[in-house]
């Protein structure tokens, strides 16, 4: 593990910024800080902002429908009550205001099949969030603490990375989730799956971190804060951390609109979540079948997963071009107006 | 750089001890083997569990269980000692047999896929970094993002459905409505002009003819009936290859080196004759043959580019080769699409030839060329959901790349010397950029094996996710061993080999030794 792009912006970026590498709280130049620049750069980006609002409105419709640990939702069904089949269970949904009894149909056996698509979103966005942040908290400490300790700490840490990483991921999930259906009962079951996934899904992160820590404290600002007296801690995470924090939170949304296909994956394979609750992928497993007789099992929960993932992704990449000080903005046309063309 | 690798692989073997020891743990952790029998009502039950206890030595616990696996394990060390014991699943196939037949089964699936992804995803990063903010570059971005974010399962089913299912039905009465005619034609319309350059005027010229081209040819296709009996014929094996030897010229050496331009066509040329002098031959093909006859054909185009010389031999060379290459693959595809009518009507396919699921037709003889085909009914479509879901990490990476080295001050240098655009892309840019992608293709290549777990489950292929996930289900751990060896041995070398292949092509980068 000793490779690493070297990424030092030479010059460039302390022309721009007052004090480059930290978010300074007294802006005593009209300079902009970092925060600002970012925030800046993230709102003029369209599609992320779209993305953004399409994730709140499903978010809060996946949390308020079906109700929320314990509390008591608006729609009239639950994703566990049958009700007798209304016209074969086809979709009454006609536009965004006139949805009819059952939107989305009904399973074969009666449920109402937007009920269980918003219980599905709705374990989907907790597994989702749990992955990105026990993912974060863990490789970000993994990572930082071998990239900077060096020495018998890395190797330790990175060698345990490494058993993480080629165990198959599928084999842990399913003795996970065995023993958390031993253990406790369905309600608990969404909360521990995100939890163990979150528990090693971080080892793509504590490598990233880790490369980025090993530039970092070779820089000049780590040393002056040495001779200046500070201590481990505070070196890592008032001084090196906050350069690192673009990486992690780019990383972060990337692995969590990737958590949201692992879980609907381990879900179809049946590994996931189990049956008496329900997920998304669970419920296009069991209705694949039924994909000729009775389409809209198959679409709807199929486009919650797709918009779901499209906005995470989308503000994951909205926020690595905020991010990132190397996206200047490349103009292909001025830079071949400025000569002739040679080929076409 | 030797002690650096030793000393690598040592940790690797500590790794792989430690991590098959917690593998071993957890898969007499997830699930209980007798569970299928305890429910049965077969009258010998307690026989039944009494001979697996015994076959799985149930009453070992599971730690001193995984030495007995070890020490069965170990023998595969011994060279030459054809004592390999990996155990045997349940059933009491030898998991040594049951690894190679599912190791075959996968690198047939996923290693075009992986090639096909890394072609078309680079190629399009590269396209779309040039092209950066224009219509092109938001389209291919939308869509790898979509791609992306498909479950391959429901992507799968998709397929299955209007890949499989529609066009067999439509190949069951090869006839196309005039209103597809219109719509085929609109879309192509549309592509091409995301690909002309910004002036709308050229984009208005390149949608009419894409729309025309697109149209003329559909119509011209459904007038012939090629659908029922395709191939290529002499004429369009001609047109398209001298379109491939000017595309190839202009990439590899530019229009301008007329030497290499005319040893491409010589190619072309060689190659129509070719198609009728190899012809009789390839009745008796295997797929030696057409590996030699391929090997054969570089060795030609590198003669012609040799022979015609100019200033820079081993570009005339590259691009005569190249060409050769791809009118062989033209000739190849031609034959399979003569091929494809006495498949479709054979009496095993019966008319539906884009099979759903399976990796060959059940009981299915014939030429190399009947076989070939059948593999390719039976790969199309899981290749393409893999390719389609890996498409869009190549394609972003290498757009960012890209752009981070066009921005570099040696890409300024060269334009400033008044070096070609072509020369500036091909020979500054584009290599450079594809540095930081070989690390990612190394890791790729390594997670190829145990990779296509879900693809494999959706369209019933009996590769290796799918030995794993069925012994899984059945808390089987000798397979599920043997599985986890095979990849986390490729995982481990292909990392190893990822930081190796980057010192070489960096040399800013060093491994310490």
């Amino acid at each position: 593990m000793s490779t690493q792009t070297p990424s030092d912006l030479p010059g460039g970026e302390a022309g721009t910024i007052t004090g480059p590498t930290h978010p300074a709280p007294e802006a005593e130049a009209k300079g902009l800080s970092q925060g600002q620049i970012v925030r800046r750069k993230f709102f003029d980006n369209t599609a992320a902002i779209i993305s953004l609002i399409v994730f709140a409105i499903i978010f809060v419709l996946a949390f308020t429908s079906v109700g929320f640990a314990g509390i008591p939702g608006w729609w009239k069904y639950n994703h566990t009550e049958f009700v007798a089949l209304l016209n074969g269970g086809a979709p009454t949904v006609t536009g965004p205001f006139s949805w009819g009894e059952h939107p989305f149909g009904q399973d074969s056996i009666g449920r109402d099949y937007f009920a269980m698509t918003m219980r599905g979103a709705q374990n989907s966005i907790i597994i989702m969030f749990l992955i990105g942040a026990l993912a974060c908290l863990v490789g970000v400490v993994v990572g930082a603490c071998s990239g900077y300790f060096r020495g018998w700490t890395e190797a330790v840490l990175m060698r345990f990375t490494d058993i993480i990483i080629i165990i198959p991921l599928v084999l842990i999930a399913a003795t996970l989730g065995e023993s958390v259906n031993r253990f406790v009962g369905s309600g608990a079951q969404v909360w521990l799956l995100g939890i163990f996934l979150g528990l090693i899904a971080w080892t793509g992160l504590a490598r990233l971190v880790r490369g980025e820590f090993l530039t970092l404290r070779e820089r000049e600002f780590v040393d002056a804060a040495k001779i200046a007296g500070a201590s481990n801690t505070r070196i890592i995470f008032k001084h090196i951390l906050p350069n690192a924090v673009g990486v992690i939170i780019v990383n972060t949304t990337l692995l969590m609109s990737a958590g949201i296909l692992l879980e609907t994956a381990l879900s179809y394979i049946g590994f996931g979540v189990k049956a008496p609750d329900v997920s998304l992928g669970l419920i296009i497993s069991q209705n694949q079948e039924a994909f000729q007789t009775r389409p809209w099992l198959f679409w709807f929960p199929g486009l919650f997963i797709v918009l779901i993932c499209l906005c995470i992704n989308f503000i994951g990449d909205g926020l690595r071009d905020a991010f990132d000080p190397r996206q200047k903005k490349f103009n292909a046309n001025r830079a071949k107006d400025a000569e002739k063309p040679a080929a076409a | 750089m030797v002690t650096y690798i030793v000393r690598r692989l040592v940790t690797a073997v500590l790794i792989l001890f430690g991590a098959s020891f917690v593998v071993y743990q957890l898969t007499a952790l997830s699930g209980d083997p007798l569970e299928e029998l305890r429910a049965s009502n077969a009258p010998n039950r307690e026989q039944l569990i009494q001979a697996r206890t015994e076959l799985l030595d149930l009453n070992t616990p599971a730690p001193l269980r995984y030495f007995g696996w070890l020490a069965g394990a170990a023998k595969c060390l011994i060279p030459f000692a054809a004592t390999c014991d990996l155990g045997s699943s349940i059933q009491g196939e030898a998991v040594t047999t049951a690894l190679v037949r599912a190791m075959g089964n996968t690198i047939t699936l996923v290693t075009t896929a992986t090639v096909l992804a890394i072609i078309i995803g680079v190629s399009l990063g590269i396209i779309t970094a040039l092209r950066q903010y224009s219509g092109l570059d938001y389209g291919v971005t939308f869509m790898s993002f979509l791609f992306f974010s498909l479950p391959i399962f429901w992507l799968a089913v998709l397929l299955k459905e209007f890949g499989a299912i529609g066009f067999n039905n439509f190949l069951a009465d090869p006839r196309i409505p005039g209103s597809t005619i219109l719509v085929v034609a609109i879309a192509s319309g549309l592509i091409w002009a995301l690909f002309a350059s910004r002036s709308w005027k050229r984009k208005g010229i390149a949608f009419v003819l894409g729309a025309v081209v697109a149209a003329a040819l559909l119509f011209v296709l459904d007038l012939v009936d090629w659908f029922s009996s395709p191939g290529l014929g002499p004429i369009v094996i001609l047109v398209t290859g001298v379109g491939i030897a000017f595309g190839i010229v202009l990439l590899t050496a530019g229009l301008r080196n007329r030497k290499a331009l005319y040893s491409s066509l010589i190619m072309v040329a060689i190659g129509l004759v070719a198609y009728y002098v190899v012809n009789p031959i390839l009745n008796a093909a295997t797929i030696w043959m057409i590996v030699v006859l391929a090997i054969l054909t570089v060795l030609v185009g590198m003669a012609v580019g040799y022979v015609m010389g100019g200033y820079d031999r081993g570009q005339s060379m590259r691009a005569a080769a190249i060409t050769g290459l791809l009118m062989g693959l033209l000739i190849v595809v031609d034959r399979f699409m003569v091929t494809w009518p006495s498949y479709v009507s054979n009496s095993r396919v019966r008319g539906r030839p884009i099979a759903t699921v399976g990796a060959e037709t059940p009981g299915l003889e014939g030429t190399f060329w009947v076989t070939g085909l059948d593999t390719f009914t039976h790969l199309l479509l899981p290749t393409l959901a893999l390719l389609l879901a890996s498409l869009a990490s190549y394609s972003r990476y290498s757009r960012a790349s890209m752009l981070e080295i066009m921005n570099m001050d040696y890409i300024r240098t060269a334009r400033a010397k008044g070096l070609s655009e072509r020369t500036v892309v091909m020979r500054h840019a584009f290599r450079n950029a594809l540095i930081p992608l070989a690390t990612l293709v190394a890791f790729d290549i390594g997670a190829l094996i145990g990779g296509a777990i879900i693809t494999e489950q959706v369209f019933a292929f009996a590769g290796m996710g799918q030995l794993f996930v069925q012994a899984l289900q059945r808390t089987d751990p000798d397979p599920i061993m043997g599985f986890f060896l095979v990849a986390g041995i490729l995982a481990l070398v292909f990392n190893l080999v990822a930081d190796i292949v980057y010192s070489f092509l960096d040399p800013r980068v060093r491994v310490k030794a």
